[in-house]
């Protein structure tokens, strides 16, 4: 059996890829998958804590967090596309007209 | 019901409406809102004094305004017999001076402006005497201040407006600077800032010393003495008497209500509220009643050469006042009072015709271009004739009663001082008389000596200027007589005719004197003496043989310097403070320390703070990495910090 | 097999409420052409919910995930103040951005519902959807001007960054979930003082996200960078309505997860937040005042004021709670009154957002200046302004905490802050105006800005109902 400590490592090193994504790429629909990618490190602490626990409220948070990311990205990809309409852009290095 | 809530409050609803509506809608009808709400104001206060004479008075908290742990700041009010002979004398005389005003302003380009502050100013002198706890009382001192000198710079175009106004603001600063500490000791000490439990426990610390600056002091004196500091500045007293006469640079109604019957009396009024305090410190009444005495002799004679008809009035305002610090000085709460009472109306009453004066004579102030008045205005005349024979105590009038009481108990009183302020009393009633009739024969008697073009602009003044001059006539006569002598009570008939002392024996306590009756009929007879002895020697100078007193000032050239020029108090202030604090400034700070210390403090904070928002304003570059990466950061910054503590 | 009970739906009947009618007005917008309609029918569904807010019972339900309390009841009033007050402000405002679409009010009532939610929440679970659901509905609003390229950028800044601060809330939330087996606030906090794990690393750990996440919501720096250029780019009334009501939001769970879940470890947030305070404080004062545009001034400014708040949940008392209450209630009211004043100046081809705008307005609209100097002078705290009492309160109640020097500094920077809102006040009535400035007055926008005014000096002068209720309230915490 793979021992808890295996998936919270697993998880912290995906989730520590999603921030360094976020920091360094410029496009914002891959800074957008990192931030996806900083979620389902979560969920995947979330879920092996939940079947060490044998409780299950962890696997309902992940439900709500899956269901919360789509509707995320819809948003999000509602916005770029806006953006899109008026930049012909997707890459936040062109995106600072407001600063100070 | 809290009908007495209506006092103060309906000023305040016509200030509001006056700022915020007078220009647009109310415009030439500003004077309407003022005049009704002050006018029921009057009306309110008339039922108070009804409920209080039947013993009903009232001390409570309406609303607390912050109550965090021990720290309590509530709007309450005291309606005492002290509060409600203040609130009958702030309501009549601003009723009067706010109708007189319509016709002294009218067509002024900032009428609503002027009737607003008026209104404004009578809801701070309300809130001011009605106050049950000292931070109410100062909030309305601050307000009542505040207003003053918003009007006495109303003609801010005038540079002598604007800096009277200024000079009235920073005198006064050295004042209220001893005012706040006073209110900061009581609270330290007693822990509260009510009247009541501050009175009431005054006894028990009265003996107490605290260390102040190295010595110790009676707490009693030192809350005292810092008490009257706030006093001495708002009634312009020696020394910090130097603002009151070029405040008159503001519009006459102005100096009529606020610089003569009313705020400038706060000072008298804060001694009697206090009397309790004072009256366990020795020394503090000595002082009061000394400064008091020194004021009154050297206003007064200063007074006596002067040719400005404002100025003349205003030094008899700071010499009266002198009086009215004198009475609280020996103890006589209740003499002081009823001098405030009689002054407010005669005083106000001198202003008023002097603005009436200077109405038809066109903004003309020197009495040595009139002349002659007398038959172009008979009512200004009359009116100012009988409030200059008030003033000087002829008997039978309200002055003659509140200064005789006054040096009777100065005299008889217990205090060490009390002869030799009695003394110079009699002497300032002498001069009072004397100069208040020299304003009158040289205004109003002889021949005209301005141009031609004034004297045929010279007029009576408009109905409604004249009509509050024929009323306050009415006090300047009667209001006196609620405080007949018992001596002279006896006389025509009346058993304890010093009614008024009665009145207000519950808030100010009975003075002791101890004399006969034929000590009492003596000094009285002095005094009369004094003031019929000053305005002959007046008419013989002025209506007789005008060459006297020009021989008398070249013969006396000396003296007659002295007194022309103020006793050079302003020159001293200018030489001893503002000049050596300007040249410190300018030679010691600026020129040893040069534009280092200082500029670094003045300007270089400011600068530096400025400076440093332009940097750091550079760190939002607008990058979106780099906002994300600052957050990383901060979180990473205090996740080490947290755990590796 | 355990029957189905059904739960007490009456604590939750609020919601419900708002739910039903958020997506009645949702419909709406295919049945009615008129949005001015759906604004009048938004403002209609809030004061339902106001009155159905008073008849709901103090309880808890679905097994205390759902608390309904006086404290909760505080914060769901300025949630709903705040809508009816935006959609006042907004009604006129749409139609000169050209952007009168009807989902804008549904949305604001779905990011209030979110808020309500979040006031509300005994449990992680509910706090994130309550969260989530406000961020969502708040990006799109800050994005409402599809056309104008400042509006994209501050919707696409806030929310790439919102979705990086929310993962960082479930990463916190999933780790407290491991180490105690519950989501549950109360049962976390009998958790960590049951198992002595008040200096457990994971504790720690999980409280330094949390703080990160809340941070970022009530725009505390240094997780404050997105708030500057999100209420600048965003439409000014949407800035007014996420200034207040997010922020209002963020204390609400701040209070309640810090002072209950993290009770026990007090001393370690109070570390973590005393010098966010002070940076909040410092940065969001001193850097407003280089600033030129308006609308990014009082962004900077409402950075600030997320400082002195923090003062309040920082002394850790309920009185500090009361206080961070009443003055979230009178930062609603003074702020979107001056919110409410911007939008007067914007007409047709006339932004009217750059402080020089504002120029001699003393002289050309007397009454419009009078009111923005009352918000202003009460933003800087000068009696008898409702920002003074609320600043007084806050101050008051971290001095009896023990936190003397903190409200030092505060009073420092508060005085920095008098230069920048009073710049205001000396451009309107000391300069002469440059160009003739009209104002876009409607009925509506005058009935926002007689309630804020009025409130700001009613308050200002008598704030102990405010105050007292704000106690109450607190008291069944």
């Amino acid at each position: 059996m793979v021992p808890l400590n295996w998936y919270l490592m697993l998880s912290t090193v995906v989730f520590m890829i999603g921030v360094f994504g976020f920091l360094t790429r410029k496009n914002i629909i891959i800074m957008f998958i990192s931030v996806e990618l900083m979620l389902n490190a979560v969920n995947i602490s979330l879920v092996s804590f939940s079947h060490f626990l044998q409780d299950l409220r962890g696997h309902i948070l992940v439900f709500f967090i899956i269901t919360v990311a789509a509707a995320e990205a819809a948003i999000g990809l509602a916005l770029i596309i806006a953006l899109f309409r008026n930049k012909t852009t997707a890459h936040v290095d062109e995106m600072t007209e407001m600063k100070g | 019901m809290n009908y007495y809530l209506l006092i103060p409050f309906l000023p305040l609803t016509a200030f509001l409406i006056n700022i915020l509506f007078g220009k647009k809608y109310v415009q030439e009808r500003a004077h309407w809102v003022s005049i009704l709400a002050v006018a029921g104001s009057w009306i309110v206060a008339v039922f108070t004094l009804l409920k209080v004479l039947k013993g009903e008075t009232v001390n409570e908290d309406l609303y607390t305004w912050v109550l965090s742990g021990t720290f309590e700041v509530s709007v309450g009010f005291l309606i005492d017999q002290l509060t409600t002979v203040m609130l009958i004398v702030v309501t009549t005389c601003s009723t009067l001076i706010h109708i007189y005003s319509v016709g002294y302003m009218h067509g002024d380009k900032g009428y609503y402006r002027f009737f607003a502050y008026l209104s404004l100013f009578t809801f701070c002198m309300l809130m001011l005497v009605m106050a049950n706890n000292f931070l109410q009382l100062y909030f309305g001192w601050e307000g009542v201040g505040l207003c003053s000198y918003f009007l006495i710079g109303y003609y801010f175009n005038k540079k002598s407006a604007s800096d009277a106004g200024k000079k009235a603001f920073i005198v006064n600063r050295f004042g209220d600077f001893g005012f706040g500490l006073g209110i900061i000791v009581i609270f330290l000490t007693f822990g509260t800032i009510y009247y009541e439990p501050v009175f009431t426990q005054i006894g028990g610390v009265a003996a107490q010393t605290i260390s102040f600056l190295g010595y110790e002091v009676n707490l009693a004196t030192l809350i005292a003495l810092l008490l009257f500091c706030g006093a001495i500045g708002k009634s312009a007293q020696m020394p910090l008497h130097v603002w009151l006469p070029d405040a008159m640079e503001g519009p006459t109604p102005v100096s009529a209500l606020i610089h003569a019957a009313t705020m400038v009396t706060a000072g008298v009024f804060l001694l009697a509220r206090c009397s309790p305090i004072f009256s366990l410190s020795e020394p503090a009444m000595v002082v009061a009643a000394l400064i008091g005495a020194i004021t009154s002799i050297f206003a007064a004679t200063i007074a006596l050469v002067q040719n400005d008809i404002k100025r003349i009035i205003a030094y008899s305002t700071l010499s009266q006042l002198g009086y009215m610090f004198l009475a609280c000085g020996v103890g006589a709460y209740t003499a002081g009072i009823f001098h405030l009472y009689t002054h407010a109306f005669f005083k106000a009453l001198l202003f008023l015709c002097a603005g009436s004066v200077m109405h038809a004579m066109a903004g003309e102030l020197d009495l040595q271009k009139m002349g002659g008045l007398k038959k172009y205005m008979p009512v200004t005349y009359a009116t100012m004739f009988i409030a200059s024979l008030s003033i000087s105590g002829v008997p039978g009038l309200a002055g003659f009663f509140s200064k005789d009481e006054i040096l009777w108990l100065a005299y008889a009183g217990p205090s060490p001082v009390g002869k030799f302020v009695w003394a110079i009393g009699t002497i300032v009633a002498f001069l009072t008389a004397f100069y208040s009739f020299r304003l009158i024969f040289l205004t109003f008697h002889g021949e005209f000596r301005g141009t031609q073009k004034q004297e045929h602009h010279l007029h009576e003044s408009p109905k409604s200027m004249t009509v509050p001059l024929m009323l306050l006539t009415i006090g300047a006569v009667a209001s006196g007589w609620v405080g007949i002598p018992n001596l002279l009570g006896e006389v025509i008939g009346i058993e304890h005719s010093n009614w008024f002392s009665g009145f207000m024996n519950p808030v100010l306590g009975h003075p002791e004197a101890h004399g006969t009756h034929a000590e009492e009929w003596m000094l009285m007879g002095i005094s009369v003496l004094a003031g019929l002895g000053g305005i002959g020697l007046a008419a013989v100078f002025y209506l007789g043989r005008r060459s006297i007193p020009v021989l008398l000032a070249q013969k006396f050239g000396f003296i007659y310097r002295i007194l022309w020029n103020k006793y050079y108090v302003d020159e001293l202030y200018s030489h001893t403070i503002v000049r050596p604090t300007l040249w410190i400034s300018q030679n010691i700070l600026m020129g040893i320390t040069d534009a280092k210390i200082i500029e670094l403090i003045v300007n270089g904070v400011p600068r530096a703070i400025g400076g440093v928002s332009q940097h750091l304003r550079k760190v939002q570059t607008g990058l979106l990495q780099h906002y994300a990466a600052i957050m990383a950061t901060g979180a990473l910054i205090i996740g080490a910090w947290i755990l590796l503590r | 097999m355990p029957e189905f009970v059904m739960p007490d739906l009456a604590p939750v009947m609020p919601e419900i409420v708002m739910t039903i009618l958020a997506l009645v007005t949702l419909i709406a917008d295919i049945i009615f052409k008129r949005k001015e309609t759906l604004a009048i029918l938004s403002i209609a569904s809030v004061v339902l919910v106001f009155f159905v807010l008073f008849g709901t019972p103090f309880k808890t339900t679905f097994n205390g995930m759902f608390i309904a309390d006086g404290y909760s009841l505080f914060f769901k009033l300025i949630f709903l103040l705040n809508v009816v007050l935006t959609v006042l402000i907004s009604m006129r405002y749409l139609v000169i951005e050209r952007v009168n679409f009807g989902e804008y009010y549904s949305l604001i009532l779905f990011a209030t519902l979110g808020m309500m939610l979040m006031a509300s929440a005994g449990d992680l679970i509910v706090l994130y959807l309550g969260l989530e659901l406000m961020a969502l509905s708040t990006y799109i609003l800050a994005g409402f001007i599809t056309y104008d390229m400042k509006s994209n950028e501050a919707a696409m800044k806030y929310f790439l960054l919102g979705a990086f601060a929310s993962a960082f809330l479930l990463y916190g939330i999933s780790m407290i979930y491991g180490l105690t087996g519950t989501t549950d606030l109360n049962a976390i906090s009998e958790y960590i003082i049951l198992n002595g794990l008040t200096a457990n690393p994971v504790v720690m750990l999980s409280m330094i996200l949390f703080a990160v996440a809340f941070s970022f919501k009530i725009a505390a720096v240094p997780f404050h960078m997105w708030a500057p250029d999100a209420y600048e780019g965003a439409p000014t009334s949407v800035t007014a309505f996420m200034s207040v009501g997010p922020k209002a939001a963020g204390f609400a769970v701040l209070g309640r997860v810090f002072l209950i879940a993290f009770g026990s470890v007090r001393m370690d947030w109070s570390a973590v937040l005393i010098p966010i305070a002070i940076l909040t404080m410092g940065v969001g004062n001193i850097v407003a005042l280089s600033q030129t545009n308006i609308k990014r001034m009082l962004a900077y400014s409402s950075i600030a004021h997320a400082g002195y708040a923090l003062l309040g949940i920082i002394a850790g008392t309920g009185e500090g709670l009361a206080s961070v209450m009443n003055y979230l209630l009178i930062y609603a009211f003074m702020n979107i009154g001056a919110f409410a004043v911007i939008i007067m100046l914007r007409t047709e081809g006339f932004k009217g957002d750059t402080i020089t705008d504002y120029e001699g307005l003393a002289k050309s609209h007397p009454l419009a200046a009078a009111l923005m100097l009352v918000f202003m002078f009460s933003l800087t705290g000068i009696p008898p302004t409702a920002g003074f009492m609320g600043k007084l309160y806050i101050f008051m109640s971290a001095v009896y905490a023990g936190y003397t020097w903190l409200v030092v500094v505060a009073v420092i920077f508060s005085a920095i802050s008098a230069y920048f809102y009073l710049r205001i006040v000396m451009y309107m009535y000391m300069r002469e105006p440059k160009e003739s400035v009209s104002l876009a007055a409607t009925p509506a926008l005058g009935i926002a800005l007689a309630i804020t005014a009025a409130a700001v000096i009613i308050i200002g002068v008598l704030p102990s109902a405010v105050v007292s209720f704000a106690r109450a309230a607190v008291a069944g915490f």
